[in-house]
């Protein structure tokens, strides 16, 4: 049984449909990239699979062990107040607030698990740091070590590297795939084709067509050609 | 100060003094979190709604009022705190507006039905804060510290769910914290300490209880541990001094008490700019 299975499902606002009749499956170790256009519904797609809100219809169903709480999640916007007063350590640690379930505080073990999070993440030196202080490639490392807080085994990242810069957004993939070579599995919405294809082992794509699939299925299928006549012509007149 | 260590001599001047600095360290632990989520005006919209809920107790002569407002204000909060984030009306538009009605509707009925002579002096005082908390009784300051320690107590509990909630809501739901659960928490706990500082303060100036301690505290600390622990000593030293000064120079205590906080406040940003304070 997979980890997450999601059959016939539909997405909207109040009667407003935007997605109908998704069907995919994410296994253990999985790496599904999320493509699409802007407002395709991705993020809603995402907030579905976190039961941050209901479908409009369809069903998903998680299994092979996962529960519902052991989902990490990488928010799109980090919608955190400009003037939030947080240290990083604060707020990583906030990622184990799943395992409290009743209990008032975090045991030694929760705090060990940040910090060493905080040191898979490169950033073991900002831990006293104020979150709204840091640069945006930071401050996705400190969201990223929260959510390996709370899972070890899915993260949902929305447009992790929206944002940043070439070589930040480099390290963001490497650290990712390297989590997923951990075998951790990875969820990750992107515009960056070009990444999805180099990283992905499936690929999601929503918007008119929808499609679902491995990247090489992606990349034989229609979309794909689209796209590697693209990056042709790309290299054309770069060259 | 022999002045005041006459004054000490009295009860009721020990009551002002335990029940002020009570409500005072309660209200300023909500203040953060109640500041962060923007809601900062929800302290003087439901003072509003306690002024018009005593309003219709004292017109229907009810004898202990605390019946009739602590669950309307309750419900209040909770009707404020839940909307909030999807509802047609936005957060601080439902708040100024359920707070201009309330008082208007509160002072109407007051008008309309009383009997007492010096109306406006009533109304005077409901708003800015009586003499009433030089009255209290004894049964009043056990009341008032039952349910201090007990909003302490949650607050104390629940630190860790109450900064995550506040931090990000959606991470929280996402992992398994039921982030409306507390938020409605936290809506009763704020309705319950306004209902107390009107006693205080009166309902006008309840907002300065909840916002300065936490504003000055962001000034000059960047994590939330601090800024909390900062806010509510803050707090206590504000409501101390300003009931004291009040006691020895006559002042209206809720006025005062909101004096000291401002005066606090701008020492708070001096040395905030001087330190560099929460920019670090
Ligand atoms: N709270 C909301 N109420 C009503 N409609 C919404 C709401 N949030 C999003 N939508 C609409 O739903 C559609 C999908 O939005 P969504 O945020 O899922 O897109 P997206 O694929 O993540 O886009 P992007 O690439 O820009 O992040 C959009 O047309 C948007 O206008
Ligand atoms: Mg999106």
């Amino acid at each position: 049984m997979a980890y997450i299975t999601v059959t016939d499902l539909s997405l909207g606002y109040e009667s407003h449909v935007i997605v109908k009749n998704l069907d995919f499956s994410v296994n253990k170790g999985d790496y599904l990239c999320i493509v699409g256009e802007n407002g395709s519904g991705k993020t809603t797609l995402m907030k579905t699979l976190l039961h941050l809100r209901e479908p409009m219809s369809g069903q998903i169903v998680t299994g092979d062990g996962l529960k519902r709480n052991e989902i990490g999640y990488l928010p799109q916007q980090t919608e955190v107040q400009k003037d939030f007063p947080a240290s990083v350590y604060e707020i990583v640690l906030s990622g184990c607030q799943g395992r409290l379930g009743l209990r008032p505080f975090y045991s030694s073990e929760e705090k060990k698990l940040a910090r060493e999070n905080m040191e898979r993440m490169g950033i073991a030196g900002l831990e006293k740091r104020s979150y709204r202080t840091l640069s945006g490639g930071q401050q996705q490392r400190v969201l990223l070590a929260r959510a390996l807080c709370a899972t070890r085994k899915v993260l949902l990242l929305d447009e992790p590297v929206a944002g940043l810069d070439p070589v930040v957004t480099m390290q963001m993939y490497d650290l990712i795939e390297e989590l997923n070579r951990e075998g951790i599995t990875i969820i990750m919405i992107s515009h960056d084709i070009e990444a999805a294809a180099k990283y992905a082992s499936h690929i999601l794509h929503i918007g008119d067509k929808i499609f679902f699939g491995t990247r090489k299925e992606y990349l034989e299928g229609e979309m794909g050609r689209l796209f590697a006549n693209k990056r042709e012509g790309g290299e054309r007149n770069n060259g | 100060m022999d002045k005041l260590f006459l004054y000490l001599q009295f009860p009721f001047v020990r009551y002002a003094l335990i029940v002020g600095v009570l409500i005072a360290l309660c209200s300023s632990l909500l203040g953060v979190t109640l500041v962060l989520k923007r809601f900062s005006y929800i302290g003087d919209g439901l003072s509003h709604v306690a002024f018009g809920a005593m309003a219709i107790a004292s017109v229907l002569n009810f004898t202990n009022e605390m019946v009739l407002i602590l669950p309307i204000t309750v419900l209040c909060a909770v009707l404020l705190l839940r909307t909030g984030k999807n509802a047609k009306i936005k957060g601080d538009a439902a708040i100024a507006m359920i707070s201009v009605g309330a008082l208007a509707f509160g002072y109407l009925l007051m008008n309309i039905f009383s009997t007492s002579s010096n109306l406006t002096g009533d109304v005077c005082s409901t708003l800015f804060g009586s003499t009433s908390i030089l009255t209290l009784t004894k049964e009043e300051v056990w009341l008032c510290i039952v349910l201090s320690v007990t909003v302490l107590l949650i607050f104390v509990l629940f630190y860790n769910k109450i900064f995550a909630v506040t931090f990000d809501e959606d991470f929280s739901n996402a992992t398994g914290t039921r982030a409306n659960a507390y938020n409605l928490m936290l809506a009763v706990v704020i309705a319950v300490i306004i209902v107390l500082a009107m006693n205080l303060v009166g309902s006008l100036l309840i907002s300065a209880l909840v916002i300065f301690p936490a504003l000055s505290a962001m000034r000059l600390f960047n994590n939330f541990k601090s800024v909390t622990v900062f806010s509510a000593i803050f707090s206590v030293i504000c409501a101390f001094l300003g009931i004291v000064i009040s006691i020895l120079a006559g002042t209206p205590v809720g006025s005062t008490i909101v004096a000291v906080d401002v005066a606090g406040f701008i020492i708070c940003c001096a040395a905030g700019m001087i330190t560099g304070g929460a920019a670090r």
